[in-house]
């Protein structure tokens, strides 16, 4: 039985094989004391901690060496893992930016172990509730964390959560809205995976808090290690009487269930997301009624998301006060944000509220791969908006973000540098959203196709300047009358870089260039004579035959035949193909 | 009642009333779509979008109650530029073929870009290019032409519990169309037509064919009779500009004739002989308990359809009786020929119907060629004859009114008020009780039967015996009539009731599938109207005391259920299948 264990990563490479040789030497190193019994190594894929070479954590004693040799090893077992000291030479000086409250357990734990999440204090809030609490207590300390919904909205938990306990039925239920659709969004998967447990506590809290017996979890089927894992879970909490008739001794029953989605991204909206449980066809209806007085099968309903949830043993377990210190005025706690794009370290993250965007990108990310410029952030996903980077001091919060145009969301964060066009990446949010569209309301079905095919006019050179106004009317018309957040939140990202960056639609319209070099209709394939070997690799690779010329005389592209497909630059070892 | 204010206008209304009704009480119109008058809002358009002072976001009025102290905003220049883009959106998804198109002038897309002045497209066109879908024969689905309101989903689903339609794909490939993409014909739809009774635009609409009947009226070699159902009387007005639920029986006879028809019936006669056959049939199941009951009536082809359908174990309490039209049918190639010496195979028989599955009914079995040739040759609904009197240049408002051909168009009251919902049932009864006691009923002994209640459940005596009778209209509300019978049947227990009326549609026949468009409650209780006016004026009121229904069984049929009238008269049901692929 192992007693003590030992996190590994080289935080200078992606992946896990860089591990290798420092795990077998510290093997080596733990045999000669006799420990390798007692203590565990383990290579784990993400620390939160980036470009420090090989990183050592010691989780029980809360150390973190960083840049660690291979001679230090020796050194690691004998003083700190032996005697408990401190080598001061090897701790990481650097102010932890990351704060781990949902993701607190995923990769500490086996997921699949009840045992270890209670070790973890699992758990124990819900007994502190189920003890301690009535209902209305329940939702008193979640109205004093100040805890927000993090599937997109923020809305506040607790008056979602009161709003159901106030309506007088014989039946209520909780949802856990674990249909995460966002492209390149893996957040909720990530908590579902590795801590399924905490997401099951919350939910039978959320379940005391408003009177429902019955709970389920709306999970997307291309989520099957998420779905297998929360069975288990399910199947332990039950074998354990923490779910089922009479949990933990007191008169409290509930139940969980999982259903599939079939991975929809309008199921995500919550009057769909009840449809499809039901078994119908998963498009929204009007509010009111909202699912909190008539939810599922017509009975009061709270639909709380993955994150969301996986906040609530946390802040019942440390109180709502401590929960409430972290973050700004309005928007408290954490936020799991899944960093992507131009930055050095992609992945998961979690931080606290109002930390800056320059933190997220430059400390935790490590700055822009190849240290390009940084041009903006996009965040919130397919319904956010982009922020250019003169905003880089901007606090992370709710309020901040819809501020400067976009949301919060469920947490996508993009980098994007001068070689990303803001048009095509407002278009490929865009299509993403025309293409999720369930075709119910009219604003929606026909407006955001509309709104694609004039973006495909500007990228590919047909656009005209009063196409932007038409952007606009129907980003209004979509804004205003769109039945439901699918649609109203779809023109986001195309008025949020219309806002910050006209000059690049202006470009794309009347010059017919792409600044980004981005958008392959919009570019010009030259043969840089100076540059040029007359090695012919060019002509081979072109599909049209728009390069002619020979080994004497050089080569020329002709624009008229050439269909910009880019094989000539991609091929060229000497960069003399130019593309502007 | 709560208050609040519309525009600067205080508005109270009762709790639960919507922003769009409140805003109608005031006189003020929010411009709409998708939603209909009766229907519950699918909230699919957007354009009644209204702003309410304290909230960014704009909601919709078809479906927000309103709230007491709310401020609202119904109209300003944002929110009718907002209007008019979805209007120019909706159109840019749309073919806009109007002059082809079988809703022109009638159209409530048409209507709205009429009304907001929509003189260019500055949008890209998309076309969906998806087939039409005729394959029924009774109603023409063009996806092309639909604006996706879901109004006959919802009809279908909710109202009629037939789920023939649903919605298929997502985004702007989304359509209707049965469940796994199959044709009408093949799915459950009992062609009641209320999908397109109830469809904005052209994209549901009844099988044309007035041309049939044309080229028939200008063949010399064929002799067209006509027949008009009951219900057709009291709405063809609609397309003339008459009052809602005029009665224009004289009118319609005289024009048919100046069609070029060279006898006109009237479905009504049929009617009576209808009861004439089905009282009898009820007497000898409730009296002599020859048969199961209830008996359920079977005048309706997607009530027929739809009990062959869902209900198959109920056919033998269905009542063998066919239906008025196919009654006259039958009777004008062989009982009208014979007297006039006319080869049956020259007689073209047209109904005139307020219905769309009258058009699948004629050929829906053997027994509709119970003369030796095709009984009833092709069925027009009312929309249909409306556009022919149009087109044939007949000044309709200013006709003067006309009689029938008497021995087959003369009809007591218990014929004409068949058109609406509990009429057959109050028909039959005024005539069982004579078959029961002997005795005349005064007319309005079993008015309690009428009106728009979904169910209407009552208890009548005869001789001292309770009859416990049934009606429901709207095949929704049929299910729990059926479950409550076979409920009691498989408990061994007595049956609720004797007798049980259904109509598929809401309403009964003035409601039907082939009548004007825009049908709502308003409208089918003005046409309901426009039949009891005329029972009430008429001094027949009881089939049985129909002279010429008389005259037809002292020389024809003899007696009700002999011999010549179960070759004639009667059918039989078999089990369909739900899909048939």
């Amino acid at each position: 039985m192992y007693k003590k264990t030992v996190f590994i990563k080289d935080t200078n490479f992606q992946g896990l094989g860089q591990t290798k040789e420092l795990y077998n030497k510290f093997l080596e190193a733990l045999r000669k004391k006799n420990l390798q019994d007692k203590i565990q190594i383990v290579r784990v894929a993400d620390m939160g901690v980036y470009s420090k070479g090989f990183v050592v954590r010691i989780p029980d004693e809360g150390i973190l060496y960083c840049n660690v040799k291979i001679e230090d090893l020796k050194n690691i077992v004998s003083k700190t893992l032996v005697n408990g000291q401190i080598i001061k030479g090897l701790q990481c000086d650097r102010v932890e930016k990351q704060l781990r409250i949902v993701l607190r357990n995923c990769g500490v734990i086996d997921p699949e172990s009840i045992l270890d999440y209670v070790d973890c204090d699992g758990y124990q809030g819900l007994k502190k509730v189920l003890l301690d609490l009535d209902p209305l207590g329940v939702i008193n300390q979640i109205k004093l964390s100040g805890l927000r919904g993090r599937g997109g909205g923020g809305f506040p938990t607790w008056m979602k959560w009161n709003f159901a306990q106030k309506t007088q039925a014989d039946e209520k239920y909780i949802i856990c809205n674990a249909d995460e659709g966002d492209p390149g969004a893996y957040m909720d998967r990530s908590v579902l995976e590795g801590d399924p447990h905490s997401v099951i506590e919350g939910m039978i809290i959320g379940g005391y808090a408003i009177g429902a017996r019955k709970g389920y979890f709306y999970i997307r089927a291309e989520y099957p290690l998420a779905i297998e894992r929360i069975q288990n879970a399910i199947n332990q909490a039950r074998d354990y009487g923490l779910l089922g008739q009479n949990i933990l001794g007191t008169d409290f029953n509930f139940d969980l269930e999982i259903r599939l989605g079939a991975g929809a991204f309008v199921c995500g909206e919550e009057t769909a997301l009840i449809a499809s449980i039901e078994g119908k066809r998963g498009t929204p209806s009007p509010r009111p009624p909202y699912p909190s007085v008539k939810g599922l099968w017509g009975k009061p309903t709270v639909i709380n998301n993955v994150e969301t949830l996986a906040n609530i043993p946390y802040i019942l377990l440390k109180g709502p006060k401590f929960f409430a210190k972290i973050g700004t005025k309005d928007s408290k706690g954490t936020k799991v944000f899944s960093l992507t794009g131009k930055v050095k370290n992609s992945g998961l993250i979690e931080v606290p509220m109002g930390i800056t965007l320059k933190d997220i990108v430059y400390d935790i990310g490590g700055g822009l791969i190849d240290n390009k410029q940084l041009k903006a952030i996009q965040t919130g996903g397919p319904s956010g908006g982009v922020i250019p980077a003169k905003y880089i001091d901007t606090p992370v919060d709710y309020d901040n973000l819809s501020k400067l145009g976009s949301i919060m969301g469920s947490g996508g964060m993009i980098v994007i540098d001068q070689t990303d066009c803001v048009v095509d990446i407002a278009k490929f949010y865009l299509k993403f959203c025309v293409d999720e569209s369930c075709g119910k309301c009219a604003p929606c079905r026909i407006g955001g196709s509309q709104m694609l095919d004039i973006l495909i006019n500007i990228t590919e050179g047909r656009g005209k300047l009063e196409d932007i106004d038409k952007l606009k009317r129907i980003s209004t018309a979509m804004q205003k009358a769109s039945l439901c957040g699918l649609g109203q939140t779809a023109p986001n990202p195309v008025i949020s870089t219309l806002t910050y960056f006209f000059d690049e639609y202006k470009e794309h319209i009347e010059n017919k260039k792409c600044p980004a070099h981005k958008c392959q209709e919009l570019l010009d394939y030259k043969v840089i004579e100076e540059k040029c070997k007359r090695c012919g690799g060019c002509v081979r690779v072109c599909p049209t035959g728009a390069i002619s010329g020979n080994r004497e005389d050089g080569y020329k592209i002709d624009l008229v035949k050439c269909i910009k497909c880019g094989k000539c630059f991609e091929v060229c070892r000497f960069a003399a193909i130019s593309k502007e | 009642m709560i208050s609040a204010t519309i525009n600067g206008q205080i508005v109270n209304v009762a709790k639960g009333t919507t922003i769009l009704n409140a805003a109608k009480k005031i006189n003020i119109n929010i411009p709409t779509l998708c939603k209909h008058l009766d229907l519950d809002a699918t909230a699919a358009c957007g354009i009644c979008i209204v702003k309410i002072k304290g909230t960014k976001k704009m909601l919709r009025s078809c479906c927000t109650p309103l709230e007491k102290g709310m401020e609202i905003i119904t109209h300003d220049n944002q929110l009718q530029e907002i209007r008019r883009t979805i209007i120019e959106l909706i159109l840019s998804n749309h073919p806009n073929d109007c002059l082809e198109c079988g809703r022109n002038n009638n159209c409530e897309l048409q209507k709205l870009a009429a009304d907001f002045g929509i003189r260019e497209q500055p949008f890209k066109r998309f076309l969906r290019q998806i087939p039409k879908d005729d394959s029924t024969k009774t109603i023409v689905i063009d996806p092309q032409k639909c604006i996706l309101c879901g109004r006959c989903v919802q009809v279908c689903q909710e109202m009629q519990n037939v789920w023939a339609l649903s919605f298929l794909e997502r985004g702007l490939e989304t359509r209707i169309s049965p469940a796994g993409d199959i044709n009408l014909a093949d799915s459950p739809c009992v062609r009641c037509g209320q999908c397109s009774a109830h469809c904005p635009t052209g994209a549901i609409t009844e099988y044309d064919q007035t041309k049939r009947v044309w080229q028939a009226l200008y063949d010399t070699d064929k002799y067209c009779v006509v027949q008009i159902a009951p219900a057709v009387r009291v709405a063809i007005g609609e397309a003339f500009g008459f009052p809602d639920g005029t009665n224009l029986t004289g009118k319609l006879y005289a024009a048919l004739r100046k069609l070029g028809f060279k006898a006109i019936f009237d479905t009504s006669f049929g009617a009576d002989v209808t009861i004439m056959e089905e009282a009898s049939e009820f007497t000898q199941r409730f009296v002599n308990k020859k048969g199961k009951l209830p008996m359920i009536t079977t005048c309706c082809p997607s009530w027929v359809d739809f009990m062959e359908k869902f209900y198959p174990d109920m056919i033998e309490h269905f009542s063998s009786v066919k239906s008025p039209h196919e009654i006259v049918g039958v009777l004008s190639k062989t009982y009208y020929a014979k007297i006039n010496k006319l080869d049956p195979k020259k007689v073209t028989m047209i109904s005139i119907m307020p219905c769309t599955s009258k058009k699948y009914e004629i050929t829906r079995s053997q027994e509709m060629f119970a003369s030796g040739v095709q009984d009833i040759d092709v069925v027009l609904t009312t929309r249909e004859l409306a556009r022919m009197i149009k087109q044939a240049g007949i000044d309709f408002a200013n006709l003067s009114e006309e009689e029938p051909d008497h021995i087959l168009g003369d009809y007591t009251g218990a014929g004409v008020i068949f058109g609406a919902t509990g009429g057959v049932m109050e028909a039959a009864l005024r005539t069982a009780h004579y078959f029961i006691t002997g005795k005349n009923v005064n007319k309005l002994e079993f008015e309690n039967v009428r009106g728009l209640k979904g169910i209407k459940e009552t208890e009548i005596e005869i001789k001292g015996i309770k009859i416990r009778i049934a009606v429901a209209h709207g095949l929704g509300n049929v299910e729990l009539v059926l479950k409550k019978i076979q409920a009691a049947l498989k408990a061994g227990k007595e049956p609720p009731y004797h007798f049980v009326e259904v109509m598929a549609c809401l309403g009964g026949c003035v409601g039907g599938g082939g009548q004007p468009y825009g049908v709502t409650d308003q409208l089918r209780l003005a046409r309901a109207r426009g039949l009891y006016t005329e029972d009430d004026k008429k001094e027949l009121y009881l089939s049985h005391d129909n002279p010429y229904v008389k005259k037809l069984y002292k020389d024809f049929l003899k007696e009700p259920l002999g011999k010549v009238s179960h070759e004639l008269l009667h059918t039989h049901y078999k089990p369909r299948p739900l899909y048939r692929k």
